[in-house]
């Protein structure tokens, strides 16, 4: 532990003496990602980056009219060597949280791994009309409150299952507080016990939830409500900079601003989620 | 060390023990039971019956009581006909699967314990009360169970104790007795070693007076060995 703090100390000081000798024009920029996340970054057989970021990496940089390298770099010495100059800026699926922030500074963010629930096709809670499809916790959102009620009211006697110390057990606690919640080591036991009957629903990211109803099991499974992210949900995804990069964060938010304006978040998401991750 | 957290996690911790002892508590009331049953008919002298309990002890005893319990929750509640029958008002609360799965499994054991004690009695005793004339039944419960219970205390005390710790087992089926409140504080708070130190005492808290009643019980019945020393 204390070695990489001391890394990062002196990937700190190295990069800020960097970025002071030479201002840079930003047209080249060099993007990490990991290549073994999909769909958000992997690596097809030839050794090429592709999926979700990789794609936007390229459009945001477009944009930004500059030219860009994608690099792959193992998930455990991604900021560090972000920090000592090995690349510009990181884009691998990495959540902005207040530790990371600590050490780097995030443009965007450009996507959240929405939640959702999932329960039985027979369900009453798949005839509710929730009037909302997507609600983001971290705006003041009349339709989205609306529809926690209403998903509160449909939700009243039963029980949803979620895993232990996740994200959306946080959001049941804090916006379903009524609800009676089952807690599992992994969402897949959760799934089993719903298509049992033990569980009237189960709550989870939305590609967890996914899984779980392509599987064998989960085939009279669906899923319902809107999908839910940000606020306890989590800050969503952004891009990882270094924090006396000012100018490369000023450029990339305006790209990122710019590609979700004309669509191209939703347009990639789609294609490479099968369903839309970007923030509005 | 964080010592606060320990101290604060105590009343949460204890918060388990009634789920605890309801959980070893019933399992050993319907164990005991099952064990009086099965132990009988194995030594009934009906071959037929004798084959199915010696089975019955074989497979409880010989697999692990996880996959006993895992087969119990998540195996049973695969099939349509368990869900639609009325055993599924009990099957569908984790809780009753984990009694059930810890009375078969003690059950077992207690059968052998017991079983083993019956046929310790001895043999001169027994001939004893046949020749004072009684009956069969009668000589089963005036002489033999007393006797075999006695006989078979020491090692069910060990029963006791392991089905408080067995009973663990059952946080895995999403129950929250003490190991169960444990994972879910150490999941918030990553502080295994802290937490399962206070669980874990708990634990030999709950043994210690376990083990004190079984002592209690063994004084009680052999008063003519306390007539001797």
């Amino acid at each position: 532990m204390k070695k990489i703090v001391a890394a990062l100390a002196l990937g700190a000081v190295v990069a800020s003496v960097g970025g002071m000798a030479e201002a840079k024009d930003w047209k080249k920029i060099r993007i990490a990602t990991e290549g073994a996340y999909a769909p958000w970054n992997a690596t097809d057989p030839s050794g090429k980056l592709v999926g979700f970021e990789p794609d936007l990496a390229m459009a945001l940089c477009k944009t930004m009219k500059a030219e860009c390298e994608i690099v792959a770099q193992d998930w455990d010495g991604m900021i560090p060597a972000l920090q000592q100059g090995k690349y510009d800026a990181i884009m691998a699926a990495m959540s902005v949280t207040d530790e990371r922030e600590k050490v780097i500074t995030f443009a965007g963010p450009y996507g959240s791994e929405p939640s959702m629930f999932g329960t039985m096709k027979s369900s009453p809670l798949t005839k509710v009309a929730y009037g909302a499809e997507r609600v983001d916790l971290s705006k003041d959102d009349p339709a989205g409150k609306a529809a926690i009620d209403k998903l509160g009211d449909a939700l009243k006697g039963k029980t949803v299952g979620v895993q232990t110390s996740t994200i959306q057990a946080n959001f049941m606690e804090k916006y379903l507080p009524k609800v009676a919640v089952r807690t599992y080591d992994k969402l897949d036991n959760a799934g089993i016990d719903l298509a049992a009957g033990r569980v009237d629903a189960i709550f989870g990211d939305r590609s967890a939830v996914d899984a779980i109803i392509k599987s064998d099991s989960g085939k009279d499974m669906t899923l319902v409500a809107p999908a839910f992210s940000r606020g306890v949900l989590g800050k969503g995804v952004g891009v990882g900079l270094r924090k006396a990069d000012a100018d490369l964060k000023e450029l990339f938010n305006k790209a990122i601003a710019d590609a979700n304006k004309d669509g191209t978040i939703t347009k990639l998401s789609t294609q490479h989620f099968g369903y839309d991750i970007s923030i509005k | 060390m964080n010592w606060e957290l320990m101290w604060d996690s105590v009343p949460t911790l204890l918060g388990g023990v009634p789920v605890t002892l309801e959980l070893v508590g019933l399992a050993l009331l319907f164990g005991a039971a099952v064990a009086f049953a099965a132990a009988l008919l194995r030594l009934s002298g009906n071959p037929v019956a004798e084959r199915l309990m010696a089975a019955y002890v074989f497979v409880f005893r010989g697999t692990p009581l996880l996959v006993q319990i895992f087969l119990i929750y998540y195996g049973l509640g695969q099939f349509e006909a368990v869900r639609g029958s009325f055993l599924w008002t009990f099957l569908r609360e984790p809780f009753w699967c984990a009694i059930l799965a810890l009375t078969l499994n003690t059950g077992a054991y207690t059968s052998e314990i017991l079983r083993g004690a019956i046929l310790s009695v001895p043999q001169g005793q027994i001939e004893a009360a046949r020749a004072c004339g009684m009956s069969r039944t009668l000589l089963f419960r005036r002489i033999v169970l007393p006797i075999a219970i006695r006989q078979m205390l020491p090692a069910y005390g060990n029963e006791v104790i392991l089905m408080v710790k067995a009973s663990s087992l059952a946080s895995t089926i999403t129950l929250l007795e003490i190991t169960g409140i444990a994972r879910k504080i150490i999941a918030q708070t990553f502080a295994v070693f802290e937490i399962f130190i206070v669980a874990g005492s708990i634990y030999l808290l709950l043994n210690f007076l376990a083990s004190r009643l079984i002592r209690y019980a063994e004084w009680r019945m052999t008063p003519y060995l306390r007539a001797r020393g």
